[in-house]
């Protein structure tokens, strides 16, 4: 079996200007969503109270509201997690309750009214942890960003470094946007997918920039375009399979992981669909835009010859 | 050209083979357990232990699967949940015979069931991380400021003693925010004062203020006093809380530093979180002030306006209480608690012991203010309430003291344990918790298995169609990671979480690619016209920059995420990184093994079971 017979290069470069545009309206979009709506950020975030309640029958979401309401709280939502039995209520933070008891309180409160609940979890968070933790992952972000930039310099050429990150910011900031716009909830596993497929796409713009770099170096009298249309050509087949199989893992997640697992393997697959477009289609233009050309190459090589280290995958 | 020399075979073989062996715990699945431990630092659990516990189990008849020592305690075994709590129940008693006094810890624990050569192979089940097992998860934030104020108010009490012990006269020693000022009338003691202080307190930093009429010493903590006393009261909680946990009776608690004023306690499998987090969350302390007895000085206090250095306190019963701000004792000076009852009424009490310096000033203070009365004080929280307001009779010594009255026999036990398990240094706040179901826990396993189970068998399904013989090399790598991945993440015991699980999914989905390039390579060469065995090296040699670029870019992500990420992330970070690792390895080393097995010993290969290659210009099918 084989998906892919492609006689001649594919001439991706030809459209370079559409997929750029496309690209930068989903981005200015995505953008737009994240400053008007803003992002659903989870309990670990902002802070508060988190108490999941198991039923044995189908739970009765008014009672439980008029339940809580009737014990003094406020601004709290009550929605199903995952089943009809499974309950989640959610509290912000507030300074002069007594935080730490609160699991407590809901539960005492439920068992008047609304009784048969069983307590599955609880999770609160005080002001200073969420802070830290927003922080902490934007520090992560930026760590990851400078690394790859750093690490692609070092590898290839500052051209591809700097279109590649450009290429797997936009699908962050694109997965964020969803993320806004439908208001998913926005928690540290997100996160930890995010970051995950920023390592990952990253490395699909280095298979095909891999391939630019050879094929700059093997076939003479090509010219740029001709060359990235090339190197895209004969890696897609492995992007897409390799994509692909990745995507069977993550739907499977989606699938089975149940309500913990159902964002985390969301912001994967986003993550996955907008690394193929954006690592093969948004990077390559911009290395053609920074004026990528042979030369730069074929000096490298020189130079690897005559100090006897070839590099591991120049052949 | 593709064939391995044979220790490149032996290593393969081997890898698998130490990755079977640590895997293998895994499958055995937990049996019920009672552990024996000590409660108390000075108690300790050896072989003699062993012998007792055996020795009570054989006496009531209860037969147990296999009994184990090691720093945790005795571990015994039980067939089922049934025995299991029946021989916790003997040996509860058999171990602490005076409920009220526990020298022993017993507690429920589940231990791996895997054979006992496993066991000493050092081979365990994977560390299963609260959100798994169920469990309870805090984490503390250590007041510092309260450790120092705190710190001041004992300092200020020393300071009378020693202004006392010197002859020198003052007007006064108060701790107004984080510093001591003293009063004096004269110049002449101020300074002999300041020379008396400075002697006996070096973590002092005196200063002379107010002018001739007035003057005054200002003592505050030096920086490195300050330091010292907070890194003194993390340690000091730490070890309050070890004690307090221990009266819980947990198995296998967690409490350990994180950063510079930051605790966590982990308790996995505790399901009663409400007493798990009373006795936690209680930051009772004892304080022994006075009490203003001066008539219409209460009045003047509950009309809104207290004299000077005292407060108003609610009296167990309900009656208010003007109590001194001055703290006599603290309950820094307490040695030992006990539940017990009064002498002569037979009322519940509590028996106090003091320290040498506490006894001595408990002996001052009561020889100064006989017939007056003495409130002692429970602090829980910042707020206080007074269990008791005895008169003092005579000058008591030896520093022996019993609070009693309207006290229930559960209250008394209950303010003995907390008095006994030391007080803490600086009061904590819990800010964040995290309270896991063990049903959740059982229910998240389930998922994240079957997650990974069903994504493998998709990608095998696919892979094996697609690239036939090289698509099962390629499952087999896969699988061979999954083994060395769970077999790494067993022999390190490190925390696997439920993001760790989903980690362990997306690793897998991850690592294909890797094959995916490798088999597309050799099918590229193939087509270009080379030789199989050509081919097959060629698409080796090839692929491998291309997939150590990809995995050290991924590996960044995974490295960025696990300095920086916390809880859940970092559970994910680390399954991460191990997995990139794992996976290098695999799809190269160990897929090349099998390929070089399969293909490698026929010298004339004219074809390879790779899948359809098709050739611009060649009839599509032509060609297998």
């Amino acid at each position: 079996m084989e998906f892919f017979r492609i006689k001649n290069d594919i001439p991706f470069m030809r459209h370079a200007l559409t997929f750029n545009i496309i690209s930068f309206v989903t981005f200015i979009l995505a953008v737009v969503f994240l400053f008007t709506k803003g992002l659903h950020l989870s309990v670990e975030f902002t802070g508060g109270t988190l108490v999941e309640v198991k039923y044995e029958q189908a739970a009765d979401l008014e009672k439980i509201r008029g339940a809580l309401g009737k014990s003094g709280f406020s601004d709290y939502s009550v929605q199903n997690f995952g089943s009809s039995q499974d309950v989640m209520i959610r509290l912000p933070l507030k300074g002069e309750q007594n935080t730490s008891q609160l699991g407590e309180a809901i539960m005492k409160s439920l068992a008047t009214e609304a009784p048969g609940a069983a307590l599955s979890r609880v999770e609160f968070v005080g002001p200073q942890v969420g802070k830290e933790l927003a922080e902490n992952g934007a520090m992560a972000l930026l760590l990851v960003i400078i690394g790859i930039v750093i690490y692609l310099a070092f590898r290839f050429e500052w051209r591809f470094s700097v279109s590649a990150i450009i290429a797997n910011l936009h699908d962050v900031i694109i997965i964020l946007g969803f993320f806004a716009f439908f208001q998913w909830e926005f928690s540290l596993s997100v996160l930890a997918a995010v970051l995950a497929v920023l390592g990952y796409s990253v490395n699909e713009s280095v298979v095909v920039f891999d391939r630019v770099r050879e094929t700059f170096k093997k076939v003479r009298g090509l010219t740029t375009p001709q060359v990235l249309d090339h190197a895209i050509t004969s890696t897609i087949s492995r992007t897409i399979i390799t994509h692909g199989s990745t995507q069977l893992m993550v739907l499977s997640m989606l699938i089975f992981g149940g309500e913990t697992l159902h964002y985390f393997a969301m912001a994967l697959t986003i993550g996955i669909c907008f690394g193929i477009y954006s690592s093969v289609l948004v990077a390559s233009p911009l290395v053609m835009w920074l004026g990528v050309s042979r030369e730069q190459f074929v000096a490298k090589q020189k130079k690897a010859v005559e100090g006897a280290n070839e590099d591991g995958a120049v052949v | 050209m593709n064939r391995y020399p044979l220790w490149k075979y032996i290593t393969v073989a081997l890898a698998l083979v130490l990755g079977f062996v640590y895997t293998l715990p895994n499958f055995f699945g937990e049996s019920p357990a009672v552990q024996v431990s000590s409660a108390k630092a000075t108690l300790k659990v050896d072989q003699k232990t062993q012998n007792r516990v055996e020795e009570v189990l054989k006496s009531s008849n209860i037969t147990h699967d296999g009994i184990q020592l090691d720093f945790n305690g005795v571990k015994t075994r039980f067939k089922d949940t049934d025995t299991q709590l029946k021989a916790k129940d003997i040996l509860e008693k058999a171990f602490n015979p005076d409920a009220t006094d526990p020298q022993y810890v017993v507690a429920l624990n589940l231990l791996a069931a895997s054979p006992q050569w496993l066991t000493s192979l050092n081979a365990l089940p994977m560390y299963l991380g609260l959100d798994l097992r169920g469990g309870v998860h805090f984490l503390l934030q250590v007041d510092m400021k309260g450790a120092l104020t705190k710190r001041l108010d004992s300092t200020s009490a020393d300071l009378r003693t020693v202004l006392r012990d010197k002859n020198l006269r003052h007007g006064g020693v108060n701790r107004e925010g984080e510093r001591i000022v003293i009063k004096f009338r004269d110049a002449d003691t101020q300074n002999k004062a300041r020379i008396a202080i400075s002697d006996s307190q070096p973590d002092l930093q005196v200063v002379e203020a107010g002018d001739a009429s007035e003057p005054r010493l200002i003592a505050t903590l030096k920086p490195q006093a300050q330091q010292k006393i907070g890194e003194f009261a993390l340690k000091q909680n730490i070890t309050t809380l070890h004690n307090r946990i221990n009266e819980l009776g947990v198995a296998e608690p967690v409490i350990q530093q994180q950063g510079q004023d930051r605790i966590v306690v982990q308790l996995p499998g505790v399901q009663d979180t409400a007493k798990a987090k009373d006795i936690l969350g209680r930051t009772a302390t004892l304080e022994i002030r006075l009490v203003d007895d001066s008539t219409g000085a209460l009045d003047a206090a509950l009309a809104g306006n207290p004299p000077f250095g005292t407060e108003v306190y609610t009296e167990r019963g309900g009656q208010p209480l003007l109590v001194k701000k001055q703290v006599v004792l603290t309950g820094d000076r307490l040695t030992d608690a006990q539940p017990g009852f009064d002498n002569q009424t037979q009322e519940p009490a509590v028996h106090l012991t003091l320290d040498a310096a506490g006894a001595r000033i408990f002996k001052d203070v009561t020889r100064e203010n006989v017939n007056k009365r003495m409130a002692i004080l429970l602090i829980e929280k910042g707020k206080g309430e007074v269990i008791t307001a005895p008169v003092i009779r005579t000058e008591i010594g030896g520093g022996r003291v019993q609070i009693s009255g309207r006290m229930t026999t559960v209250e008394a036990n209950d303010t003995a344990l907390l008095l006994r398990a030391g007080s803490l240094a600086a009061p904590m706040e819990i800010i964040e918790e995290r309270t896991i179901g063990p049903s959740l826990g059982a229910e998240n396993i389930q998922k994240g298995f079957h997650s990974t189970m069903w994504g493998f068998a998709a990608i095998a399904v696919f892979m094996i169609i697609y690239y036939q013989m090289f698509g099962v090399v390629s499952v087999l790598a896969l699988a061979s990671n999954l083994l060395f991945l769970v077999a790494i993440l067993s022999l390190l015991q490190a925390t696997l979480t439920l993001p760790g699980i989903a980690a362990i999914a997306l690793t897998l989905g991850m690592a294909i690619d890797a094959n995916v390039l490798i088999n597309e390579r050799v099918r590229e060469e193939l087509r270009a016209g080379m030789p199989p065995q050509a081919a097959i090296s060629e698409g080796y040699e090839r692929a491998f920059g291309t997939i150590l670029d990809s995995n050290i870019t991924t590996l960044i992500a995974g490295l960025a995420l696990l300095i920086f990420g916390s809880g859940p992330v970092r559970g994910f970070a680390v399954v991460h990184c191990l997995g990139i690792l794992t996976s290098i390895f695999s799809s190269v080393v160990v897929s090349r093994a099998l390929v070089n097995l399969i293909y490698g010993r026929q010298k004339k290969l004219t074809k390879v079971a790779i899948g359809q290659i098709w050739k611009p210009g060649v009839a599509a099918g032509s060609q297998k």
